[in-house]
């Protein structure tokens, strides 16, 4: 088991399915000669040439709709979007193309491709770098979105997303890039669906995803430690189609539940896992689920601003503080 | 154009015409829902670019008004009436509708409703082909309409950069949906567009099958010999409103009387007469055989087919048991 980064691991991935098949491509903004703004490709253009790993002009609803359109003919690109707030020019072939094709033509046609994007507050980076968009993709019907929150996850999913005759949106973060993670040496492909019990516990569950996963695991650490609340957390690292089993059987164990986003938390993915809970298994509730999201604010430029419109890991341990009367 | 092509070309546009005509009044018998895109007066633009291509070989991929470009790729007009007919013996199963038509055996990607939509959906297939070093071709068919989205300069751009073998279509019938293009395009002549992308564009006579397909020839041996893409502007015009729902209050009787003498189906009528190919009263004979034909096997099919089953409504979304969503087949 080796010890790499979330961005190592991602381009290992690309590098295996690529040598593995000469149909698998990659495509988007300075991927190629300048190896990817967060060096996902490092190294693919010296190795597959120009033709597979391709710099596309800065044409996100272009390009994408290429990948879509090249996948109906047995490529199987991997398209990136270098931010997702450049995602919302490509919506129209994301959501009109590639998640609708299978079913407007009665399964004659699938588009295959795997689109990543990082979304995410990161270093200042001012409202038009910073939004996140998950919420806009997991409500689209014919669309896989999964996201992963560590090295080992980022490597499986992309793996298994590039096999998968689905379009998976893979989101990622700008702040994960060089987080490090163990992934076994060998190959290995996560699943795509599901969700994953990164700590076992009995009092509350706390759900995350990408980035917030890590927030709910040092927010267990201080309520073990410091308030005697054993928590649970529950990684969800597919968000479409969310783990209604998996959700239901974790709150109906700690019969309670939290949900860290990073995102607004209108129509978000708290909003979703709440309607999931009181659908599944509403009668297992001992307290009111709660949601800590960020402030409904465009995300801003300056440092304390931007600091404030998102939730931390202190704001986590206060909401289940308070959940259980003790804030 | 070989006589003998003339007058198998003049059969295939005539019955584009029926077919489409009879469309027409099965939606007013109420048989046909939602919106509805017919194309009558543009037949020479769809079978002269593709008597000039590999209809069933290439790719073809189109806008909303897309039942003749399925048929000529060679859909079964049985199976894209019943898809109108919303039955499950449709081409897409009854999912899809007029503007989703698809024959992917045959090579036809889909009818798209976005304007402008397929646009790069053909440069991708054009990059596929090239990775895959086969001698296919992409064509694109859409309206000049289409030529306002983003995604056309997007898709020129990037067809005339990476040099695919992609060939754009535009059917320029002078209006998008109700707004006559001079008052919505600062250009009318839509070929000079692409002047600014560096590959070669022509303007054709679309009404004359002749005239389309001699260029067409041109662009299809340019794009399959690997020199890049090719820009066809057929100049046309629709003689029925943009949908069903359309008024048709926006042009001049004049002005449709004036494309009206100018029909694609009756110039080549008329030449084939001339040449002495032809007779008016076989062209007349030809003509109720294929609207017998039409009702007797096509509609006669619609009828008789069965609705998809709402228990099947959500087949179709995903893949069904793809191994990969469990992380691979082990």
């Amino acid at each position: 088991m080796a010890e790499m980064m979330y961005w190592e691991a991602i381009r290992r991935a690309h590098d295996e399915e690529m040598s593995r098949d000469p149909l698998v491509i990659c495509m988007g903004e300075d991927i190629g000669v300048a190896g990817g703004t967060y060096k996902a490709t490092q190294g693919l253009y010296d190795k597959y040439g120009p033709e597979r790993v391709i710099d596309t002009p800065i044409s996100e609803n272009g390009y994408t709709g290429v990948g879509i359109g090249a996948s109906f003919v047995g490529i199987r690109p991997i398209i990136e979007i270098m931010s997702v707030n450049f995602a919302w020019l490509a919506m129209d072939q994301i959501f009109n193309s590639a998640a609708k094709v299978r079913y407007m033509s009665g399964g004659q046609l699938e588009a295959p491709v795997v689109i990543r994007s990082p979304g995410g507050t990161a270093h200042q980076l001012g409202a038009q770098h910073s939004a996140r968009m998950e919420k806009v993709f997991m409500g689209v019907a014919g669309l896989r979105v999964v996201t992963p929150s560590n090295p080992r996850q980022a490597y499986g999913l992309l793996k298994s997303a590039i096999r998968c005759n689905d379009p998976v949106f893979i989101n990622e973060h700008e702040l994960m890039y060089n987080m490090k993670g163990e992934v076994p040496d060998a190959e290995f492909f996560h699943p795509l669906e599901g969700s994953e019990v990164t700590r076992a516990g009995r009092d509350v569950t706390l759900f995350g995803y990408n980035i917030s996963v890590h927030w709910c695991l040092s927010a267990a650490d201080i309520l073990a430690k410091q308030h005697g609340i054993d928590a649970e957390v529950v990684d969800l690292y597919s968000l479409s189609p969310l783990d209604r089993a998996g959700i239901a059987a974790s709150v109906s164990k700690t019969h309670r539940a939290l949900i860290a986003e990073e995102a607004e938390a209108s129509v978000g993915v708290g909003a979703e896992v709440m309607a999931i809970i009181n659908e599944q298994c509403f009668f297992e509730l001992d307290a009111a689920p709660v949601r800590v999201s960020a402030v409904n604010v465009p995300v801003p430029y300056n440092h304390k601003l931007e600091k404030a419109s998102i939730p931390n890991t202190n704001d986590v341990v206060a909401a289940v503080l308070k959940m259980f009367g003790k804030a | 154009m070989k006589l003998e092509d003339k007058k198998r070309v003049l059969r295939e546009m005539l019955y584009a015409r029926r077919f489409e005509e009879r469309c027409y009044e099965a939606y007013v018998e109420r048989k046909i829902g939602g919106f509805l895109h017919l194309y009558p007066g543009q037949e020479a633009c769809c079978h002269g670019v593709l008597e000039a291509a590999r209809p069933g070989y290439d790719y073809v991929i189109t806008g909303y008004r897309d039942h003749v470009h399925a048929i000529k790729c060679g859909a079964d007009p049985k199976e894209v009436m019943a898809e109108l007919f919303g039955k499950e013996t449709g081409s897409s199963k009854g999912r899809g509708g007029s503007m989703h038509i698809f024959d992917v055996k045959h090579r036809f990607m889909g009818g798209y409703a976005l304007v402008g939509g397929p646009f790069p959906l053909a440069v991708g297939m054009a990059k596929g082909i090239k990775l895959k070093s086969t001698d296919e071709i992409s064509i694109c068919f859409l309206g000049d309409a289409a030529n306002n989205q983003g995604t056309f300069h997007e898709s020129l751009n990037i067809a005339a950069v990476w040099q695919l073998p992609v060939l754009f279509v535009c059917e320029n019938n002078l209006y998008g949906i109700g707004t006559r293009i001079d008052r919505s395009t600062a250009v009318i002549d839509q070929h000079k567009r692409v002047c600014g992308y560096g590959f070669p564009s022509v303007q054709v006579d679309g009404q004359d099958i002749e005239a389309v397909y001699e260029a067409a020839k041109i662009a299809v041996n340019h794009v399959r010999s690997g020199k890049g893409p090719y820009f066809l502007e057929l100049m046309t015009y629709r003689y029925r409103g943009h949908s069903m729902s359309d008024s048709n209050k926006y042009r001049s009787k004049d002005e449709e009387a004036e494309w009206t003498k100018r029909d694609p189906i009756y110039i080549l009528r008329d030449r084939l007469i001339k040449e002495k190919a032809l007779t008016l009263d076989e062209y007349k004979k030809m003509d109720q055989t294929i609207i017998d034909e039409i009702e007797n096997e096509v509609i006669r099919f619609c009828e008789e087919s069965p609705e998809p089953k709402v228990e099947d409504l959500q087949k179709y979304v995903l893949a069904d048991n793809d191994p990969w969503v469990k992380g691979g087949a082990r």
